[in-house]
């Protein structure tokens, strides 16, 4: 959570909203944040941190995990018409990679922006070209994107 | 966003976009609840709302997932508070 709240200006200047999930009470979140993780952020956890303590969200989520009773590492984003455009859901003990998170951000938005004509190729990176998908691309995308450049 | 929370967290069985033709009862039977709720989310598909009490700078607040409606959301989800991932 420290990283993505270190990063939140980055989010913000894409227009994204973050909401954080887990089974701690909003008391025990207010805790974690006074005396933690202001000491890892400045100014301490800038998003909502929701207490989902009977795992009602992360079971509709698909999250929940019943053995343990807490939620596994599940990261959705969900675009302006609701839609759950990506997810990765990884267990406990391996943390997520932000940057990772801002490049899907990102390759959507563009996608979205163009309505649908742009796809971004495997390992795009903003400013890097994106492909046209119709007829003329159909065979070619030799000649445009290669997976080793 | 900036309400008092009120109770626990729960699914109010709408998805974001599509409100529901009634208002989600205040307490709602949990076996229902988790059996309409289960694994509802899925790539390509909409969001389901939920409401949920929270904190957020100094203050414990009430979020409706579905108010963000028509901006870019990240929902992320972690096992808790004071692990070390």
């Amino acid at each position: 959570m420290s990283a993505v709240a270190d990063k939140y200006k980055e989010l913000q200047q894409l227009g994204v909203e973050v909401f954080s999930v887990s089974v701690d009470s909003h008391f025990v979140h207010k805790m974690w944040n006074d005396h933690e993780l202001t000491k890892m952020v400045e100014g301490g956890v800038p998003f909502h941190m929701l207490a989902d303590q009977a795992g009602h969200i992360g079971r509709a989520y698909g999250v929940y995990d019943e053995g343990q009773g807490i939620e596994l590492r599940g990261r959705f984003i969900i675009d302006p018409d609701g839609v759950i455009q990506a997810m990765e859901v990884l267990t406990p003990p391996v943390g997520r990679k932000f940057a990772e998170t801002v490049r899907q951000i990102r390759a959507f938005q563009l996608v979205r922006a163009s309505k649908g004509t742009e796809a971004t190729p495997a390992g795009w990176m903003p400013g890097e070209a994106v492909l046209k998908p119709g007829p003329d691309l159909v065979g070619n995308v030799w000649k445009v994107w290669k997976p080793h450049e | 966003m900036e309400e008092k929370p009120q109770g626990c967290a729960r699914v109010t069985r709408a998805v974001l976009g599509e409100e529901r033709a009634e208002a989600p009862a205040v307490t709602q039977p949990v076996q229902e609840t988790d059996k309409e709720a289960r694994m509802a989310a899925r790539v390509g598909g909409k969001a389901p709302d939920f409401t949920a009490p929270a904190y957020h700078r100094g203050a414990f607040t009430s979020v409706q997932l579905s108010k963000s409606f028509g901006k870019w959301i990240l929902l992320c989800f972690y096992p808790g508070d004071f692990t070390f991932v």
